[in-house]
């Protein structure tokens, strides 16, 4: 094992693949020299030049659209799409184009591509730059979607996407970038639709996404001072959602709290809380509760964002509630 | 042919009978649709035959198009099987797609055919990249993006162009220009001059009569020599005229355009027929011999419509099918 960031962790996963299969190339704004603005992909192109790490013009939907027919045609493009916010822009190429294909053509066409985007609030980014739309993008059929937590998960999920052969949206926290984690050294890659049992737990289940992982986490440790004892999932990728994982968890434990910090209003929360609800109902002792982004463009002012994202003590706070039976409803 | 003769003429009536293919399965498609037998929609391409003919006459199979939601003459032309094309209009499962594209999503990956798209210049990013694929793969394939005036309106189109001009990738992107996006003069919607378009990106912009299959074939030739000798991306504007309505339904029409316009295209510049009189004029085909190619088409039509009218549906199994791809 040895210990690296989650921004070394997706640079390794794709010089890796790109040794492994010449048909991998990279494509996105500034990725070249450059390596994007938060240096994620700096050295790459000294190894592999710019035939294969391919610095674009500004036009998400243009180069989005183009890795899609690359991928139609043999080879295995990986999108650098800069912030999640951008998504708006390329949602006909990813969700029309990529995401039909392989089913409009009867199986015929697929479309071996990864788009790698961000998500994440307190960078004091403001509105567009701040956005999680992993729901968004959950919802179309034809989409995987990836949610690494950590370096661990950002390279194994990364290298697994690259080999699928399906468009494959792998968002990360942009606030996770310099957090370390111990990963293998040798060939490390995790099943696309696995989640993970972070900790065992036996009174109240969280299951948390990207960040919320982390948080999630550490409210189990505010808790277990407590005596209460916290089950944290990661789903590690919401598309396809590993339904079985979370439904045996909260069958132990009888309680769920879901965190995501996409916003709550017809979030990954929604859909997680009923599945819960719809399959593991007469197992609950407490109604499923969901945390998630306030329901509001994303503040610029510190004194504002935070008060936005769920927070590992907002998150203790609940689990305690739904522990000792109080009523309540979260935020 | 005269016995003896040692010119190929193997080309010309190969074009004559797609072009006549193409309109044997339009007028067959309408005539399904009026009678109820097809679901859906559908946007005839008679009238323009020409420019989907003599484009991939000049193409190999192993290169690439991309085609629009009038797109069944691009898919015939590029080597499309009749029975495949009606079982996917009637939504069968020997269709091309299984019956999952329907009208407007045929994809004939054999042929090189990437698919029609039903998103108006919904196709430009796909084209563009099948073409940086036989840049970096050194195929030396060729891609075609075949769009109508009314993408002209798209900035997925000039974001591509500019790509593709800018990395010279082997791509030509065919405008037909049928005067008319829906129910939209092209004067309406759009700007300045057509060419000026790709002249700005420092790609060469020809317009073509794109009723003239010949004069079609001979610039697409040229064109795609161009690209697959490294000389990057064109842009052909193929002028051109769809004799029906934006779909089968577009029946009352006087409002966006006349009589006398219709009358004018369908009867001076029909390319089967203009075409055909070129055949007889050069001696090259006799009248018998064209109204055979006629025939033969018309019962080819017609047995794959028999075909495809008595073919079954898919199971209801296949409905999930195909949302991912299995791994092998």
């Amino acid at each position: 094992m040895k210990e690296i960031t989650f921004s070394n962790a997706v640079n390794e996963a794709i010089a890796e693949e790109m040794r492994r299969d010449p048909r991998v190339i990279l494509l996105g704004e500034d990725v070249a020299e450059a390596g994007t603005p938060f240096k994620i992909l700096s050295g790459l192109v000294e190894e592999f030049g710019t035939d294969r790490v391919v610095d674009t013009p500004i036009s998400e939907p243009g180069f989005t659209g183009i890795a899609v027919g690359a991928a139609m045609t043999g080879l295995r493009p990986v999108v650098d799409l800069m912030f999640g916010d951008f998504l708006f822009l390329i949602m006909d190429q990813l969700c029309n184009q990529a995401a039909k294909t392989h089913y409009m053509s009867g199986g015929k066409l697929n479309v071996p591509m990864v788009l790698r985007t961000n998500m994440g609030a307190t960078r004091r980014s403001a509105a567009q730059h701040s956005q999680s739309l992993h729901a968004l993008v959950a919802h179309i059929p034809g989409l995987k979607v990836c949610m690494p937590a950590t370096a661990y998960e950002a390279k194994g999920l990364l290298k697994s996407a690259i080999r699928d052969d399906n468009p494959v949206v792998v968002f990360e926290d942009k606030m996770s970038y310099q957090e370390k984690a111990q990963i293998p050294e040798t060939e490390h890659l995790i099943p696309l639709g696995k989640a993970c049992v972070v900790r065992e737990g036996t009174d109240i289940t969280l299951v948390g996404t990207s960040s919320m992982v982390q948080a999630a986490a550490a409210a189990a440790d505010l808790l277990s001072d407590e005596g209460i004892s916290a089950e944290v999932i990661d789903p590690r990728t919401i598309a396809p959602l590993d339904e079985e994982t979370i439904l045996a968890s909260v069958r132990k434990t009888s309680r769920a709290i879901v965190i995501d910090e996409g916003h709550r209003n017809c979030g990954i929360t929604a859909e997680i809380a009923a599945r819960i609800a719809e399959n593991a109902f007469y197992y609950l002792d407490a109604p499923v509760q969901r945390l998630g982004a306030m329901d509001v463009p994303v503040p610029f002012s510190p004194a504002l964002e935070d008060l936005t994202v769920p927070t590992p003590e907002l998150i203790a706070d609940c689990a305690r509630k739904a522990a000792k039976g109080e009523l309540f409803r979260a935020p | 042919m005269p016995e003896g003769d040692a010119r190929n003429d193997e080309p010309y009536l190969r074009m004559y009978r797609q072009m006549r293919r193409i309109r044997a399965f339009e007028e067959n498609a309408q005539k399904l649709y009026l009678s109820g037998k097809m679901p859906g929609l559908t946007h005839l391409y008679i009238g323009q035959e020409a420019v989907a003919v003599g484009i991939c006459e000049s193409l190999k199979r192993t290169d690439h198009i991309t085609s629009t939601h009038r797109g069944h003459g691009h898919c015939l032309a590029k080597g499309a099987d009749l029975t495949k094309m009606f079982c996917e209009l009637l939504g069968k499962s020997e269709g091309y797609c299984r019956g999952k594209g329907g009208s407007m999503h045929i994809a004939d990956q054999d042929n090189g055919n990437l698919g029609a798209n039903a998103i108006v210049g919904g196709s430009a990013g796909i084209a563009t990249g099948a073409a940086l694929t036989a840049k970096r793969l050194g195929t030396g394939s060729v891609s075609v993006c075949f769009f109508g005036d009314g993408a002209l309106g798209q900035g997925l189109l000039y974001e591509c162009m500019n790509m593709a001009a800018l990395w010279k990738l082997p791509v030509i992107y065919a405008c037909e220009n049928n005067l008319y996006g829906e129910y939209t003069h092209v004067s309406e919607m759009a700007a300045g001059k057509l060419a000026a378009r790709a002249e700005a990106f420092g790609i060469d912009a020809r317009t073509v009569d794109g009723q003239d299959v010949l004069a079609v074939n001979e610039l697409a030739a040229s064109l795609v020599e161009k690209a697959r000798r490294g000389g990057g991306p064109s842009f052909a504007i193929l002028e051109t005229y769809r004799f029906h309505g934006h779909h089968v339904g577009d029946i009352n029409r006087k409002y966006y355009r006349s009589d006398e316009e219709e009358k004018e295209w369908k009867s001076n510049k029909d390319p089967i027929k203009n075409f055909g009189a070129w055949l007889v004029s050069e001696e090259i085909a006799a009248e018998e011999e064209l109204s055979g190619i006629a025939s033969d088409v018309d019962a080819e039509a017609a047995a794959a419509v028999q075909y495809a009218l008595e073919a079954p549906y898919p199971s209801g199994a296949e409905v999930s099918s195909h949302v991912f791809k299995e791994a092998a």
